[in-house]
């Protein structure tokens, strides 16, 4: 038997509180595109991060062998030498620098003293070939989508010699257009001899690619599938991941009354002021109590923008229609105005503009309605740790104590954190971007079931999703946005993958 | 009974002694860099630096530094710089001086005058800051050099303007009234043994109120023991500290100011809702500003309290000096800020606390006047100084990444 690439032994890893990786074994082969799944929290990440050496040399027990040889990497640099490298969970380049710059940053091309930017230029155009990518080197990061810039960091990784090559949740963020590009890409990479790890929620890709799955639960190895011997299917996976099956990926819901119209747009327009150009045109759109109401449409169709502009305009767009809620026109001059009209809105960046990640999660959930616990001016702390315990168990957030600090929790339980801030703010309408973004199944179908149980009670949600079967599965009506306009509108039964992504692709 | 109850309050991953320790290391770790220097002097100057009057000085001094750090600490927390306080206080102290000298002014009035004046300065700052994203260092540095030109405006036909006014000059100089208790500890300030015993009372009432408000929670609270060792601690510490004020003047007006000062900052940022959206702010604006926090708001307050400080701080400066200079104020914002960094607030926003901002000027203060009792050369002074600040920032920088 041909020695395995990667073989990583009897990894234990733990942190203050949590023992993320408890005897971990994970072996791939050379040449094998090898999945990684697991809930939210289960020590993915953390187990790429051994890998790489993030988490060096020491601070884990264990071994580590690449092609048979025993590694003690001491930083990422060592493991760049050893051929492994990692693209993670967050993206990672610059905005405000070209692709070519991006590229090459900390590896400059020099001609001894200076940038030579000819010579990087021409090194990027191959690289960007390679990777199938047709943008002008000299772009600037913050011009492209996010699938673009997802391959730019792959062409980053690619630029040095790879074996193997570790992708955290690479498609999250992208819609299907992109993911499928990615996917392609990495089944290149294949044929050229790259191993790839990928740790993905997504389990229809995960089985559309894969040729092993390892499942994480707890910090343990549970199982490691040979997706053709093993015959893999969802459900044999799910079953692995949470420990039990779930038979709905969307929970059935009653069908409550529409109750009356909570939100109106009329005319809607927003100009930005920071791109020089119009973002939304004559938006005009209606949400009642006890409705989901589906916004679907590709990155960068205006949805965020419309969930911003509605949501007190933090970005100071130019603003032009009227706005009204429970049937009053409102002028909101800034979010804490929108928060009043009991509107909430989760966004889609929860590193960005989601969380304040250096405070710990009692903090993060109890900051946007901090009045709820305050008596007499003064913050009760012991209630602000019963509400953040109800919101952790409700939404299964896994953290060892409320007064962990957000930023060393895994992706998937940050993004339940901040749903729960908002819950917190007990919301008439609520705006969820991507809000299932980096979500295990079994939670997303928690969120699910808990949507469902706001929307009974009497709340109305607007529910911005890239992923259409979400679109399809959750909303009651949808919306099709392309281009900063409303392309249609349509009840959920008229709708389909096919009538949607024909709105989503009109310019 | 008391280790029944202490058994199931302490069920499920009870917290070492170390472990608390290790993982707050970074805050003990100045407050014991502190009094390890202030053991060191202690040593070398034969006990003269520890002795009642050299620690009422030393307090005295630290005075109009500590309450501009305290403001400091809040403008580095939300990701803001202010240059302009040195100037500011050296400004508004001139300004309080010539009020009451030549234009006869009474001293209650002056004060809050100029306390007005502070935070509408402070504001006036930071409006570029809050409105346009004007960078703090910019906008500050450029009203410290406005408020140097008042100054220098102000006192270019007097030169130094003396202050005879004896409320004002009580403040930076004088300590609070004895009671007379005959033949009692002669010698000894009473009133400060007694307000250090309320003291003492005081955060032994309250610690066991807040112990027994979690206990009724069900949440965890560290162990019996550690809870009595940390009281000890506490209450042996206020004693002492009374103790040996008491052997001078006792508590002086100076101390009263920033005792107040550090009391009240400290409850708005710890208990209340405005210190939790400050550090909000400064942790993360864009989600700050999401969550319903107005971000040019809490600016504006924070620059507005940091322009009040600098009043008082200018105050405390001229009413010690019993003069207004022309250069007064000078170099104070470096010593505020340095304060703060060697307290542990970091530039990138969203840390550094009242009391640790305290505990840096107490290290500050310390180096310079047990340097000055040894009699070590200014020049060496300013470089210890230096030291001592970079290795404070460096170590906090290093607990901080182990974390
Ligand atoms: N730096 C850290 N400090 C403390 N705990 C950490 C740290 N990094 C990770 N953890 C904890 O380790 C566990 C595993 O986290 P990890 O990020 O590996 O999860 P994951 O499987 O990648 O989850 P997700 O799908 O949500 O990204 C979590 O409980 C997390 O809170
Ligand atoms: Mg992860």
């Amino acid at each position: 038997m041909e020695t395995p690439i990667l073989e990583m032994k009897s990894i234990t890893k733990e942190f203050p509180g949590v023992k993320a990786l408890d005897n971990v074994t994970f072996s791939v082969r050379r040449g094998e595109i090898h999945c990684l799944v697991g809930e939210n929290g289960a020590g993915k990440s953390t187990l790429m991060k051994v890998l790489s050496g993030v988490h060096p040399y020491g601070t884990y027990s264990g071994e580590i062998f690449i092609e048979g040889e025993l590694q003690k990497f001491n930083g990422i640099r060592d493991s760049e030498r050893a051929g492994i490298a990692i693209i993670y969970q967050e993206l990672a380049l610059i905005p405000e620098l070209s692709v070519y710059e991006n590229i090459f940053l900390g590896n400059e091309v020099t001609n001894g003293v200076v940038i030579d930017s000819n010579e990087s230029i021409s090194q990027a155009v191959d690289i960007l070939k390679k990777v199938g990518l047709d943008v002008n080197p000299l772009t600037k990061i913050k011009n492209l989508g996010v699938g673009k810039q997802q391959l730019i960091e792959i062409a980053k990784a690619l630029k040095k010699k790879v074996k193997i090559l570790i992708l955290d949740e690479p498609t999250a963020a992208l819609n299907e257009t992109d993911s499928d590009n990615l996917l392609r890409l990495i089944r290149g990479l294949k044929e050229q001899g790259v191993t790839c790890i990928l740790i993905s929620h997504k389990l229809r890709e995960v089985l559309e690619i894969a040729d092993t799955i390892t499942v994480l639960r707890d910090g343990k190895t549970v199982t490691t599938l040979d997706v053709q011997k093993d015959k893999v299917n969802e459900p044999i996976l799910i079953k692995h991941m949470v420990g039990r099956s779930i038979e709905n990926v969307f929970p059935k819901r009653e069908k409550v009354k529409v109750g009356k119209e909570l939100l109106r747009l009329e005319n809607w327009s927003a100009y930005s002021y920071a791109l020089g150009r119009d973002i939304l045109k004559n938006v005009n759109i209606s949400v009642h109590a006890g409705e989901i109401v589906g916004i679907a449409g590709l990155m960068g169709s205006g949805r965020t923008e419309l969930a911003k502009s509605i949501f007190g305009n933090p970005d100071h767009y130019r603003l032009s229609g009227k706005v009204f809620i429970n049937g009053v026109e409102q002028k909101f001059r800034g979010p804490h105005d929108a928060i009043k009209s009991s509107m909430a809105y989760v966004t889609e960046d929860r590193k960005g503009n989601g969380l304040i990640l250096i405070e710990d999660v009692k903090q993060n959930i109890t900051l946007a309605n901090l009045k709820e616990i305050t008596v007499g001016g003064v913050i009760n702390e012991n209630e602000e740790i019963l509400v953040a315990n109800k919101y952790c168990s409700e939404l299964n957030i896994k953290t060892p104590t409320v007064q962990q600090k957000v930023r060393n929790l895994s992706g998937g339980n940050q993004q339940k954190v901040s749903l729960g801030k908002w819950l917190f703010v007990k919301p008439g309408i609520m705006i969820l971007d991507e809000p299932t973004r980096g979500i295990d199944v079994g939670a997303k179908y928690e969120i699910y079931t808990i949507m469902n149980s706001l929307v009974e009670q009497g709340m109305s949600i607007i529910m911005i999703s890239s992923e259409l079967p979400e679109i399809l599965g959750m909303s009651d009506r949808i919306y099709v946005m392309s281009a900063g306009k409303i392309k249609g509108e349509m009840p959920v039964e008229e709708a389909s993958q096919e009538s949607i992504m024909a709105l989503a692709v009109d310019y | 009974m008391e280790s029944l109850k202490q058994t199931k309050s302490e069920t499920g991953q009870t917290e070492s002694f170390l472990d608390i320790l290790k993982a707050n290391i970074g805050q003990y770790f100045m407050f014991i860099a502190l009094v390890v220097i202030m053991i060191f002097f202690t040593i070398t100057t034969d006990g003269v630096f520890i002795s009642s009057r050299n620690i009422s000085n030393l307090i005295n001094q630290m005075g109009y530094i500590a309450v501009l750090a305290v403001g400091m600490t809040l403008i580095i927390v939300i990701r803001h710089i202010d240059l302009s306080v040195g100037y500011l206080a050296g400004f508004l102290g001139a300004f309080s001086a010539i009020a009451m000298t030549f234009w006869g002014w009474p001293v209650y009035a002056v004060i809050p005058a100029v306390m007005i004046m502070g935070i509408l300065a402070g504001m006036l700052t930071a409006t570029p800051v809050a409105k346009l994203g004007v960078p703090a260092f910019v906008s500050t540095m450029a009203a410290g050099l406005i408020f140097r030109g008042a100054l220098l405006l102000v006192t270019m036909g007097t030169g130094t303007i003396i202050i005879n006014d004896q409320v004002f000059v009580a403040i930076g100089n004088d300590y609070i009234p004895d009671i007379n208790l005959e033949g009692f500890l002669p010698g000894r300030h009473k009133l400060t043994l007694i307000i250090g015993l309320i003291g003492i009372i005081f955060s032994i009432f309250s610690a066991i109120r807040s112990r027994r408000t979690k206990k009724s929670y069900n949440f965890q609270v560290p162990s019996f023991g550690l809870f009595v060792a940390q009281l000890v601690l506490i209450s042996a510490l206020i004693g002492y500290v009374a103790w040996i004020l008491s052997g001078y003047n006792g508590i002086s007006w100076s101390l009263v100011i920033l005792l107040l000062v550090v009391g009240v900052f400290q409850f708005i940022t710890t208990k209340t809702p405005l210190g939790r959206h400050i550090y909000a702010v400064g942790g993360n604006p864009e989600a700050a500003e999401l969550s319903g926090i107005s971000v040019s708001k809490i600016t504006y307050i924070v620059f507005g309290a940091m322009g009040f400080l600098s009043s008082l701080s200018g105050i405390m400066y001229a009413s010690r000096l019993h003069s207004a200079t022309t250069t007064a104020g000078l170099g104070f914002e470096t010593d505020a800020i340095a304060a703060a960094f060697v307290g542990g607030v970091s530039a990138a926003g969203g840390v550094g606390t009242i009391t640790g901002s305290i505990i840096g000027a107490l290290v500050m203060m310390s180096l310079q006047s047990g340097m000055n009792l040894m009699g070590i050369d200014i020049s060496v002074q300013y470089i210890v100084r230096g030291a001592v600040l970079v290795l404070a920032v460096v170590f906090d920088r290093i607990t901080r990444r182990n974390q």
